[in-house]
């Protein structure tokens, strides 16, 4: 099962926001691989494209610690399943979920979509 | 002329410029483009109301023709699109109806469909002419609505006075596109002051003429008069912070047929900005 989760700068911690974070890092079978988020920088729509991307790569998780509605669309169409995340490390996280330890994010935001 | 009043912060006295004048200038046309919510025919209670529907495109997509190339999505820089399980899907609230997906697309999957976004209202108060928009509750745009209300006036070749949304966002950019002057009404405060840079800054990027109305006048706010002094905006009327003048208004009252001392400024303004009246 193909993991995903939105990283930081330091490409080590969860990032806080979903859409426009910097990286993904990708975890499946012990292995992991990072890659740059192509919505990181859009002007608007970055969860939709942030979205389509991780369904893209393959991934049936996300774990984060928040998400927009328009993602989660996108995720229930895919049948990707959206957990929410425990403290800061991201591989932390990974192990958290394999021994079934997170639950499910219940609370999607309005998103912010470049409005004011 | 076309003018345009703005504040940046909102409950400044848009509204309460722009009726006024509208109503001074009596042979005109008001236009509401604080489309969220448009307040000024609370005052203007305009007569003989048609409304018209207001619709935006949206693309529809053919699922027997779609082959899944994604030029759509890719092309999509509002990311309103999306492919999964080999199916497109469009986030209305997103796509800025610029008709792009449809020409990208090879095979002629995608059409555009009109979805409601509001309705215009059209009546009049004696000669004025007063066009109210107003947006669906709930959608997440206003800028159609708006368009919509300025174009159904284009054609009308006297004062058209737009009363615009705050803010300095999009609705406001497309309320003042075509303004030939721009009225920016500052509250002094610090909060009224931050918001007025903002619309300042917007208007002279535009390339507009400003002026501007101080409402809610009691004490100067010095960063604000300094601001207007360096910028050579002129202070066109200073409204007082009065009991009886929010009474009026709460009451829907036109200061300029409630109060006669008002009426004057309000045609000195007008005067002083070419909107006719001397």
């Amino acid at each position: 099962m193909k993991i995903a989760i939105p990283l930081d700068e330091n490409r080590k911690d969860v990032c806080v926001t979903f859409g426009r974070a910097p990286y993904f890092l990708f975890a499946k079978d012990g292995k992991q691989e990072i890659l740059d988020n192509p919505a990181a920088q859009v002007q608007g729509g970055a969860g939709i494209k942030a979205a389509q991307f991780i369904v893209d790569q393959g991934a049936e998780v996300l774990l984060t610690v928040r998400c927009g509605q328009n993602a989660n669309e996108v995720f229930q169409a895919a049948g990707l399943k959206v957990y929410q995340t425990q403290g800061t490390n991201a591989l932390e996280n990974v192990s958290a979920f394999m021994e079934g330890k997170l639950a499910e994010l219940t609370h999607f935001h309005a998103g912010f979509h470049g409005l004011q | 002329m076309r003018l345009a009043i703005l504040s940046g912060k909102g409950g400044a006295g848009k509204t309460l410029l722009a009726v006024n004048l509208a109503a001074a200038a009596g042979d005109a046309v008001y236009v509401d483009c604080d489309v969220e919510e448009p307040n000024g025919r609370l005052f203007l209670k305009p007569e003989d109301i048609s409304t018209r529907p207001v619709h935006t495109l949206l693309p529809d997509f053919d699922p027997q023709k779609c082959d899944g190339c994604r030029n759509c999505v890719d092309f999509c820089c509002f990311n309103a699109l999306i492919y999964i399980r080999n199916t497109p899907k469009v986030f209305p609230e997103v796509c800025h109806s610029c008709g792009g997906c449809q020409l990208v697309c090879p095979v002629g999957a995608i059409r555009e469909v009109p979805r409601p976004v509001g309705h215009l209202e059209l009546g009049h108060r004696g000669h004025l002419q007063v066009v109210t928009g107003i947006l669906e509750p709930g959608e997440a745009s206003g800028v159609p609505v708006i368009s919509a209300a300025l174009e159904s006036v284009r054609n009308f070749k006297g004062l058209t006075v737009v009363d615009c949304p705050p803010g300095s966002a999009c609705p406001v950019m497309e309320s003042i596109q075509e303004a030939d002057y721009c009225l920016l009404v500052a509250e002094p405060t610090a909060f009224g002051f931050h918001n007025f840079c903002m619309v300042y800054e917007l208007c002279s990027l535009l390339g507009k003429k400003c002026g501007v109305v101080m409402n809610k006048m009691d004490i100067p706010y010095e960063p604000l008069e300094t601001f207007c002094k360096e910028h050579h905006l002129p202070v066109l009327a200073r409204i007082p912070y009065e009991p009886h003048i929010a009474d009026l208004v709460a009451q829907g009252a036109l200061l300029y047929e409630a109060d006669a001392k008002l009426a004057q400024q309000f045609r000195k303004i007008l005067t002083e900005i070419g909107g006719v009246w001397q």
